[in-house]
């Protein structure tokens, strides 16, 4: 065995095989040398101990109380920070796992550092009211991310945010979809983990002072300065956590520790956990074989860090909500997957966290993700399954695919973009509307809605009958200017974060030398696709208003929809992506970040379609646009798997942020029975993922239930159902979502 | 009784028909990809027009006319389910369901030959078995498993909500049993027309008496094929009738278990 060249107390390794991680932080390398596969089922499992479900009737009767009200209580008072409030409790007796974001649950705090506006308007709309002190310390002393950004940002930009031909930017709020290696707190502990960073910059002592290396250092004294007060804040609820873990229970609470500070100082737009529950699993295997725990007791912190991850809340605009729907915090979680050495990395602690929905019933957070791979153990796959039929509550999301890109210790941002823990970060950005692309091509740069030229230099198409080459010439052109504005946007926007609302302590858990991504992403894909289908293969002509605009479409004849596993348009949807993912790749990246996209909305989709007029694949102006990478709402009209066949045809490579799709079906149409519809979920799942298929989110659902949970939301507090890339709360939806998620191709078989 | 019919060959199974070409071809209603309720695992539903019962229930009326299909020919048939061969040898198989498939028997018997023997994947066939007494054993080589539907045990009854007798469908009943063929014995339940007690009984102790009999599906009754019957301008006579409350359905379930059957 490697003796460790590090000073760190051994007693908490005791029983651990040694190996690299011992010389320098290597999470997956104490992963690989120490984790038991598991290839069984999940008749292990046990159920909710008394004290969790007492504890989860606690929390869920203040949840209600939330739901009424929108939002529980604010703490107005103080900015947030990761030492800015004493502890807080839901029932500290009770509770295995402490640890608020403020001093009482469900109280959102306040982090003005990303938008002191975004701060003021959502306490307004609340009914709550800034502190003074705080205001004036950001209105007098110290910039906000949100104004530094709209110092620099150019009319042309502005004019895209308006229009909404670039929507969802994280200019006024946290960026978020950075994940700290949290594990890392818990297996070497802060101390440790200070020591490093130090060493980190003293390498950097020597070196030529430029712009780079300056940032760098001051970058690394933030992190510094940020692991020490983790480590206050951490004294403050009664824990050492200078020192590694030495029991699971530890290893828990201290990963818990260093995901808490994050949310405590950012309010980014996704805030994941990674990838925890093998790591977990080692001491748990540990503990249980010391018979320091048994298989309650471990489900028990399980369980209790679940409760945890499902009380994470922000503080936002109700606008903010309607664009991501309901009150998400993309706390993801995840699980699975095989190793490169052939194991598979399920463990019983995979099982233990997807158990958790059983134990606390389903719901959105944390947003457990499924890296699936044909090779895992069927006694997982078919329990996934079996949680999914049951819950709706889990995403699938292809490992053969990402673990050639990134290895096997990635975790998922958000909701589908994959990074290597603790050595890769992402500029998240939003996404950019592809539909209103094309009709700004046709109209010669004029907003369809609003008759403003927002694009200048672009001359209208003018004949009656779209020509499919001139319709794809003009929309190329327009592509082009649109990645070069889009571009312009998030090198604004990640330059200031950066400067003013730097994530201290989510960095402090990254290697210092990191790959970073730049994530952009598109929106409106299929409604592209088909309109472009619609004028190739049948005749669409133009009605236009006074003013001249191409105000609506008329198709004379029938096209080929996307979502019907038809390659006369498959094809185009695969070439929209490929080409405007080319046209990004030419622009020079912020931090020289590597370009990437996601064919990624939320329910965004909603806002989009609002805000794009009368499209020629005869798509009603306002009307929703299809989530993610899905084909519009009634046209995939041969079934999910010829849905899902389309989907899978655009290339990963071009879209490495992800690639999101949304299955929704009844029980009845997976089979008659319970182990029917197992097997055959597991089955589309596998081969899905073989078709290079990157994610799904399943659905089964019933459609009565759903017009049910509208009118009586006080009977359905968990209604869980996935969105693209997410779980959302059905209840916290507004009307207009709800009636898109309804409509939205429900896959009936009889 | 029940066994030792003389009726054999009632119906006409219709001549094999071509194209200009002279290739094999047949009335298509439609395809269904990935359909879970047809037979095991998940199914390509090839759904031929066509059919001489007139079921006062039947929720695709659209089929029963074998004119208004589209004509296909053999060939193109399996370039559809060949673009989903892979799937399908993973995950399930292919359907051949209607209308009644074996109206067509000339042509769905090459595409279960190509089926088989070209795309190698498992094989059903959703019929009523009507027509089978035209057809040889060696017919149903290419067929895996059969998912024999048996509207009625009562001869009387089978005739009024049918429109054509029984005696047919349990003949080939007993003839697959004979010939070790695997079926899935279909019963749609419907209130006030199949819910019988005593006639379940009957159709259960009939069923029991079968080899190879894997399951028998209990489907309620549903009105979701109610607006075709409008759409096609026919009278809807279940009007009325409401889907099985789910204790009567697990009633009529528990009277197939209890025969030793599986049921669902």
């Amino acid at each position: 065995m490697n003796s460790p060249e590090t000073n760190l107390d051994l007693q908490p390794w005791i029983n651990f095989k040694g190996g690299e991680w011992q010389k320098c932080i290597n999470v997956r390398d104490f992963i690989q040398q120490n984790y038991s596969p598991y290839t069984g089922d999940g008749s292990f499992l046990t159920s909710a101990t008394e004290r969790t479900r007492q504890l989860w009737v606690e929390i869920s009767a203040l949840i209600e109380q939330e739901r009424l009200k929108g939002v529980l209580d604010v703490s107005s008072d103080i900015g947030s920070s990761i030492t800015a409030h004493k502890p807080g409790y839901i029932n500290e007796k009770l509770e295995l796992i402490v640890g608020l974001q403020t001093d009482a649950p469900l109280k959102r705090a306040i982090v003005p550092n990303g938008g002191l506006r975004m701060v003021e308007a959502g306490l307004q709309a609340y009914g709550f009211e800034l502190n003074a002190s705080v205001k004036e310390a950001f209105q007098r002393y110290r910039k906000d991310h949100n104004q530094g950004v709209f110092d620099v940002y150019s009319p042309d930009i502005l004019a895209c945010r308006r229009s909404g031909i670039i929507t969802g930017l994280p200019d006024a709020y946290g960026r978020g979809r950075i994940v700290g290696d949290y594990r890392r707190v818990a297996l070497y502990g802060v101390d440790f983990l200070i020591a490093d960073k130090k060493r980190e910059k003293a390498e950097l002592n020597d070196m030529v002072f430029s712009e780079e290396v300056l940032r760098s250092r001051e970058e690394l004294s933030e992190q510094i300065r940020a692991l020490e007060e983790l480590k206050q804040m951490a004294a403050s609820y009664g824990f050492d956590i200078g020192a590694a873990a030495s029991t699971a229970h530890e290893a828990v609470q201290w990963t818990y520790f260093g995901y808490l500070a994050a949310i405590k100082e950012q309010n980014g737009a996704a805030m994941s956990i990674g990838r925890i529950s093998t790591f977990l699993d080692i001491y748990i295997q540990r503990d249980i074989e010391a018979g320091i725990l048994n298989e309650s007791s471990a489900q028990e912190l399980i369980d209790d860090l679940v409760i945890k991850l499902r009380i994470v809340r922000f503080l936002r605009t109700p606008e903010y909500d309607l664009l991501f729907s309901g009150d998400p915090a993309w706390v993801t979680e995840a699980i699975g997957g095989m190793g490169e050495d052939g194991r598979t990395l399920v463990t019983r602690s995979s099982f233990r966290f997807l158990h958790s929905l059983y134990n606390l019933g389903p719901a959105p957070e944390p947003n457990l993700t499924v890296l699936w791979s044909n090779a895992m153990p069927k006694g997982f796959k078919d329990f996934c399954s079996r949680v999914s039929i049951e819950t709706s509550a889990i995403q699938y999301e292809s490992d053969d695919l990402m673990r050639e890109h990134w290895g096997d210790d990635y975790a998922i941002a958000c909701c589908v973009s994959a990074m290597r823990i603790g050595k890769q970060m992402q500029f998240f950005g939003a996404r950019c509307n592809l539909a209103k692309a094309m009709l700004y091509a046709i109209n010669g740069g004029v907003d369809e809605k609003t008759g403003i030229k927002i694009v200048h230099g672009f001359e209208p198409i003018t004949s009656e009958y779209l020509d499919y080459d001139e319709v794809v010439a003009k929309f190329e052109q327009m592509m082009d200017w649109l990645a070069t504005t889009y571009i312009k946007a998030l090198n604004a926007i990640h330059f200031m974060h950066d400067k003013y609302h730097y994530e201290r302590i989510e960095m402090a858990l990254h290697d210092r030398d990191i790959l970073r991504t730049m994530a952009c992403g598109i929106a409106g894909l299929s409604v592209a696709a088909d309109s472009l289908s619609a004028i190739k293969h049948a005749k669409v002509r133009v009605l236009r208003d006074e003013q001249g605009l191409a105000s609506d479409f008329a198709i004379e004849g029938e096209y080929p929809a996307y979502g019907n596993n038809d390659d006369r348009v498959d094809d185009i949807a695969v070439w929209l992506v490929e080409t405007f993912m080319e046209k990004i790749k030419k622009h020079k990246t912020y931090r020289d970040s590597v370009p990437t996209q996601s064919v990624l909305t939320i329910t965004s989709n909603v806002v989009y379609g609002k805000k794009t007029g009368n499209t020629p694949d005869g798509r009603r102006s306002g009307e929703p646009f299809a989530p993610g990478a899905n084909a519009m709402n009634g046209r995939d009209k041969k079934g999910f798997i010829a849905s899902g066949a389309s989907v899978a045809k655009l290339p990963y490579d071009a879209a490495l942020d992800g690639i999101s799709w949304t299955a929704t079906c009844t029980e009845g149409a997976l089979g008659h029975t319970l182990s029917d519809r197992v097997t055959n979920l597991s089955n589309c799942v596998d081969v899905f993922c073989n078709a290079n298929g990157f994610h799904v989110n399943v659905n089964v659902l019933n459609r009565d239930t759903l017009l049910d949970a509208m009118e009586h939301p006080e009977n359905y507090p968990q209604l869980t159902l996935r969105v693209s890339g997410y779980a959302v709360n059905f209840i916290k939806l507004t009307r207009e979502q709800q009636l898109d998620v309804i409509n939205r191709t429900f896959h009936l078989s009889f | 009784m029940i066994q030792n019919s003389e009726v054999k060959h009632l119906g006409v199974i219709t001549p094999a028909c071509v194209d200009e070409q002279g290739r094999l071809s047949g009335f298509v209603h439609s395809f269904e990809m990935g359909s879970a309720v047809d037979g095991p695992g998940m199914r390509f539903v090839l759904f031929v027009s066509g059919c001489q019962f007139r079921c006062l229930y039947c929720h695709n009326p659209d089929t029963v006319k074998m004119h208004n299909g589209t004509i296909m020919t053999v060939n193109n048939v399996i370039e559809e389910i060949d673009e989903y061969a892979s799937f399908l040898r993973t995950a399930g198989g292919l359907t051949i369901s209607g209308g009644e498939p074996l109206m067509q028997a000339h042509f769905i018997s090459e595409i279960l030959y190509l089926a088989k023997h070209d795309l190698h994947l498992h094989t059903t066939l959703d019929t009523q078995g009507f027509l089978a007494g035209h057809l040889e054993d060696e017919w149903f080589d290419n067929v895996d498993l059969i998912l024999l539907d048996i509207k009625h045990i009562d001869p009387d009854r089978y005739l009024e909500l049918t429109s054509k007798p029984l005696q047919p469908t349990l003949d080939f009943a007993h003839r697959l049993s004979a010939m070790g063929k695997k079926m899935w014995i279909r019963y749609v339940l419907v209130p006030g027309y199949t819910d019988d007690f005593e006639d379940v009984e009957k159709l259960a102790e009939f069923v029991a008496t079968l080899d190879g009999v894997e399951r028998v599906e209990v489907l309620p009754f549903h009105k979701m094929g109610e607006h075709k019957w409008e759409e096609l301008g026919f009278r809807y006579h279940l009007k009325e009738v409401q889907p099985p409350s789910p204790d009567l359905l697990k009633r009529v379930i528990d009277q197939f278990r209890k025969r030793g059957l599986t049921a669902c």
